[in-house]
């Protein structure tokens, strides 16, 4: 049974291709791409892992972050964050909410499947 | 830094002019010959009861020996000296270190002055990439393009036997985001041309309203001369629109119609004229206007900041002000502590990004409304320039039983002349214009590292 990937982003064409990357590599894909329900979403698909941008409309992904290591069901689903920006203590505070990796923009293809399988143990 | 300005050569220099031979004035101020040719060669301190003596054996009052450029370059050693604490300079030697060596002296200042130009540039840029929310957005944009690009042209370069809808989809999206990429790059370009090709340096609607009332020094002749609404509505929207490249975004132009609106409505309440007689008798003295007009003292704090400092320096003959370069420094707040109008002055920087210093009597005025402040205070860091400050804070919302009245909080600042500063009988109250570029570790209203004291 292939594991699940949740990827909140709001940026539509790099959703599409790494859907599409993810797709082809196995894994069941879905996605979201706003903040305000981010955590109420993440939580009722309870993914393997969750793909998590910094950015989003609505609510930022380190406040989603924070929530859904307060309570729920996602308390300990392997996170990679997502950034634009690549700045330490950007770094520092995601690992700080429980982010498990952090990821600068833009990324290879090759670095984030091969990040993916290590959060998930696949 | 030219050795004529030391004590010991304006000694010799003034009993020259006298006439007095050396051993004269030597006897009269009972030192030997010898000695006082130590001094006027600036070989040896002088300061007290001598200085005092040899003042009164010249003939001269003692300040005009010892005050000015020297003092200057000496407060500046002892600064530099201060900042670089590791270089464990001998402060004990300062005064003869000036003396017989003013030429290196003065090279020392005139490096630390460069370089505390330098740190602010560094700030300035620091605090843009930090919180210009325009810069990191386009920033955020231009990579999230870049992202996807990268991404996309990987799997149509990677995949074997990508299907013919997938690769139109993705040759579709690669040309969406390349298209973004290039508006983005070109609006950052023109973004950033904007910030450098202007000396104002603008970048933001603040700093675009900043230049706007730099270029017009502050001084709006058209809104002074009387007319009808519509005349001044009209005036000011010409104003608006023939400012060109300096207020390009909607924000600055709609806050500038604002600003200009009030500065019509404080000229109509308190004429020109009116204000210049009244600062002749009355001096800088804005709540003794404000009575005697019936307007507020807000409204007279932002009127006085609105002559030209040629004009308001000859009204103001033997006061301790230095005001004939630019005038009165002007800033006000609302209840939150934001500043919603700024006049830097030279010596005077108000800060671009993020919160001023809690020290200044600005925000004090907010938690005592309706008292007017009045104090002497002083810079942190190189410059140390002395300004008087006055500070009036009032409501602008309508009181209503209840509720808490919105307030605004007025500050003018009135840079000190070295001989006004001088005498003041308490000293100075230090204050700083942002923690960042604040030198003063043990502050009580430090929010963060000082870049200047740390390197943070």
């Amino acid at each position: 049974m292939s594991k699940h990937v949740l990827l909140v982003e709001d940026e539509p064409n790099i959703i599409e291709a790494v859907s599409f990357l993810l797709s082809r590599d196995g894994w069941s894909v879905s996605t979201h791409s706003n903040g305000h329900d981010a955590a109420d979403v993440i939580r009722a698909k309870n993914p393997d892992v969750l793909v998590l941008d910094v950015m989003l409309p609505g609510r930022s992904g380190f406040d989603i972050l924070e929530d859904i290591r307060s309570e729920g069901v996602c308390r300990d689903v392997p996170v990679l964050m997502l950034t634009a920006r690549g700045q330490t203590k950007d770094r520092e505070r995601a690992e700080r909410l429980g982010a498990t990796r952090f990821m600068t923009k833009p990324f290879s293809n090759a670095e984030i499947i091969e990040t993916l399988h290590e959060l998930s143990g696949s | 830094m030219r050795r004529e300005t030391l004590t010991g050569s304006r000694i010799r220099e003034r009993r020259l002019i006298n006439g007095q031979k050396q051993a004269d004035l030597a006897r009269k101020a009972g030192i030997s010959a010898s000695y006082l040719n130590l001094i006027e060669h600036n070989r040896r301190r002088i300061g007290g009861k001598l200085l005092l003596d040899i003042a009164a054996a010249l003939e001269v009052e003692p300040m005009s020996l010892s005050e000015g450029a020297e003092a200057a370059l000496l407060g500046a050693l002892r600064e530099v000296a201060a900042l670089n604490p590791s270089a464990d300079c001998e402060l004990a030697q300062v005064e003869e270190f000036a003396g017989r060596f003013p030429g290196w002296a003065g090279l020392i200042e005139a490096l630390a002055q460069r370089q505390s130009s330098l740190e602010q540039t560094v700030v300035s840029l620091t605090d843009r990439m930090t919180h210009d929310p325009q810069l990191a957005e386009a920033l955020h944009d231009m990579l999230g393009a870049v992202t996807a690009i990268r991404s996309t042209s990987s799997i149509l370069v990677e995949t074997d036997k990508l299907e013919p809808e997938w690769q139109d989809r993705f040759h579709r999206n690669i040309n969406e985001d390349a298209t973004r990429l290039t508006e983005g790059s070109q609006a950052l370009v023109a973004y950033l041309n904007n910030e450098t090709s202007d000396h104002q340096q603008v970048t933001t609607p603040q700093d675009e309203i900043e230049a706007f009332f730099q270029r017009h020094g502050y001084h709006f002749a058209l809104l002074e001369n009387g007319g009808s609404d519509k005349q001044a509505q009209d005036g000011i929207e010409s104003m608006i629109a023939s400012a060109g490249d300096l207020l390009v975004s909607a924000s600055a132009r709609a806050q500038v119609q604002r600003l200009l609106a009030r500065y019509w409505s404080d000229a109509q309440a308190f004429g020109f004229d009116a204000m210049l007689d009244d600062v002749s008798i009355m001096g800088l003295e804005p709540a003794s206007i404000a009575a005697k007009r019936e307007v507020d003292i807000g409204l007279v704090m932002r009127r006085l900041a609105s002559v030209p400092g040629p004009i308001l320096q000859p009204l103001m003959q033997d006061s301790p002000y230095d005001i004939a370069e630019a005038g009165l420094g002007l800033a006000v707040c609302d209840s939150s502590g934001t500043l919603t109008m700024r006049k830097p002055l030279p010596r005077f920087a108000l800060p671009r990004f993020g919160a001023a210093c809690p020290l200044w009597s600005l925000y004090q005025a907010l938690s005592r409304p309706l008292i007017a402040l009045r104090e002497r205070s002083q810079l942190s860091g190189r410059d140390g320039a002395p300004f008087e400050t006055l500070a009036f804070a009032a409501p602008v919302s309508i009181p209503q039983f209840g509720a808490v009245p919105l307030l605004e909080s007025h500050m003018l600042m009135i840079p000190l002349s070295a001989s006004g500063a001088a005498q003041s009988i308490e000293p100075p109250r230090p204050i700083g214009i942002s923690c960042r570029i604040c030198p003063r570790d043990d502050c009580a209203g430090r929010r963060e590292p000082s870049i200047l004291a740390s390197g943070v």
